[in-house]
């Protein structure tokens, strides 16, 4: 096992300071840090062997093609998705949904059907789905969450019907770290020949990437938030469904044959990545991967662990402290409020200390409506983090008290 | 005094502190001395939304001069309101129009007014410019 000082040597940016102060970085759920073995391997593309993949005939692009197959690869071990051919390289989680909600869209969905989606949503697994109901005259339907935000499971369970056509969850709220009953929530559907939407955004990088275990038939996750390079995302899709839907965008690569009269499409995955994509992210991606699979993903978890409940204890004897999730989250996400502090104030000072969290609504206004307030402080940690961070973040809470009662 | 000579003072004023915090202290205390805006008064109309914080701003046309009431849900945002109202409040048109906020660099606030921060604070300076712009337009004679 490498030693946390050894891991935190891989995410050279760790080590600076802000404002003459050691950074301790806490908004994981936003972006993660890259380690170094990340930003060498996209280096090695632009330096070693840069040329467009699937189009040359030459060296280069060879080199390239192979590169981006194998991160292909690497992603459906780490998804432990049967084929190749259903790991699609979308821009991000966003990139992801609009493809699942304009395609399958275009295909399954009419006027009068449903999509269902829960309130813990964020915006890119709300906004997708309107527009798509909005293009289609079909209806939104959200499940609600009680006022601990969990997911009132039987509203769920009733909503189902002959008019579902897709139901869109995400395994982990990003506003409260609150994670989603998924499986149960897919089983359900299925009975019924539903096809269930994961956004894995912020689940996959909490060791929840399985889709073989789950049974999702859409799987959606961001490069960025993984580890990986920012602009590079997956689609999972069940082959089956994937092969029914129309593709997304037109363009090269997508394409089997083109003449003015009629165009035909090129096979999965490639039907759905019109143009050049972004190979040096994905190839980057691949390369964080293997750096979590070198770490030990059980190791990770076990560092995630310890850190989530000295963080939870540590939170819970601060006065005036108020978890918006209500019990202790799912993974290390804690997003609260300070009696009498406006979230944006706190921010501001945790920022000067060094700390970097987030505030406000965190792209799931729905959600913090729903919890009566109108944004939150959130501390989001993941396994390079430590408990004297830990630590630090506690006495800049102590001292946002200080200044504001 | 000129909106330079107010800019000078809170110059002074802000110099006077390194630490952030200090700074910080300083922009609360100044955020509790301004005059809430009444509840009545906070309405949509004279809302300015962030993303993360709220501003209220309301203008008054009196004598020639625009004068500026004006409030903000988070206590270091209404610090730095307070500070745009002693500039720019009590003023006419032509000087709300034309004046060059240098201080907010001096003591180094930019970064709470880039267009990403959300807090309504880059969106109240426009309000002001445009409530300035607005009163010289339907009052030509007066604002002369």
């Amino acid at each position: 096992m490498k030693k946390i000082t050894e891991i935190r040597k891989d995410f050279s940016i760790l080590s600076t300071s802000v404002y003459g102060k050691p950074l301790v970085y806490l908004d994981n759920a936003a972006t993660t840090q890259k380690p170094s073995c990340v930003i060498e391997a996209m280096n090695e593309v632009y330096t070693e062997y840069n040329a467009n993949v699937h189009r040359g005939v030459h060296f280069l692009s060879d080199k390239a093609s192979e590169a981006y197959e194998n991160a292909r690869e690497k992603t459906r071990a780490f998804l432990n998705a049967s084929q190749k051919e259903e790991i699609i390289f979308t821009p991000g989680t966003t990139g992801s949904i609009n493809l699942v909600a304009y395609s399958f869209g275009e295909r399954f969905v009419k006027k009068g059907d449903e999509i269902i989606i829960s309130t813990l949503e964020h915006h890119s697994n709300i906004v997708p789905w309107q527009m798509l109901c909005d293009r289609k005259g079909a209806t939104l339907k959200v499940i609600p969450v009680d006022d601990n935000c969990r997911l009132v499971f039987e509203e769920y369970t009733r909503m189902l019907s002959k008019k579902t056509r897709l139901v869109a969850v995400t395994q982990v709220s990003n506003a409260t770290g609150v994670v989603l009953p998924v499986k149960e929530i897919i089983e359900e559907a299925h009975r019924y020949n539903i096809p269930v939407l994961v956004d894995g955004a912020q689940g996959v990088q909490h060791g929840m990437n399985d889709v073989m275990e789950t049974d999702c038939d859409f799987y959606a996750f961001s490069g960025h938030k993984i580890y990986g390079p920012a602009g590079i995302g997956v689609l999972y899709g069940k082959r089956e469904i994937l092969e029914s839907m129309p593709p997304f965008q037109g363009g090269g690569d997508m394409i089997e044959k083109v003449t003015f009269e009629k165009t035909t499409y090129n096979a999965l995955p490639f039907k759905f990545e019109a143009g050049t994509t972004n190979f040096p992210g994905a190839i980057g991606l691949a390369r964080a991967i293997d750096y979590l699979r070198e770490t030990g993903p059980e190791y990770i978890e076990s560092l995630e662990k310890d850190l989530l409940s000295y963080t939870w204890s540590a939170l819970s004897e601060i006065p005036g402290l108020k978890m918006a999730g209500g019990s202790v989250p799912g993974v290390p996400v804690f997003s609260f409020n300070l009696e009498g502090v406006h979230h944006y104030d706190a921010g501001m000072v945790l920022d000067k200390l060094g700390i970097a969290v987030r505030t406000g609504n965190h792209c799931a206004q729905p959600l913090i409506e729903r919890l009566g307030l109108d944004g939150t402080i959130r501390a989001s940690l993941c396994f390079y983090n430590t408990r004297e961070e830990v630590d630090t973040l506690i006495e800049g809470i102590n001292r946002v008290r200080d200044m504001f009662f | 005094m000129t909106t330079d000579e107010v800019q000078e003072q809170i110059t002074a004023e802000f110099e006077a502190f390194d630490d952030w915090m200090d700074r910080y202290n300083l922009l609360i205390e100044l955020g509790r001395e301004l005059p809430p805006v009444d509840q009545a008064e906070k309405t949509n109309e004279y809302l300015i939304e962030g993303c993360q914080s709220k501003v209220w701003l309301v203008p008054e046309f009196r004598n020639g001069l625009l004068f500026f009431k004006a409030d903000s849900d988070a206590l270091i945002t209404k610090g730095i309101v307070s500070l745009l109202v002693r500039v720019l409040s009590g003023r006419t048109p032509r000087e709300i129009k034309n004046a060059n906020l240098w201080f907010i660099d001096k003591i180094n606030l930019r970064q709470n007014l880039s267009p990403t921060r959300s807090n309504g604070l880059l969106a109240m300076i426009k309000q002001m410019r445009l409530y300035a712009l607005a009163f010289e337009l339907k009052n030509p004679d007066k604002t002369a």
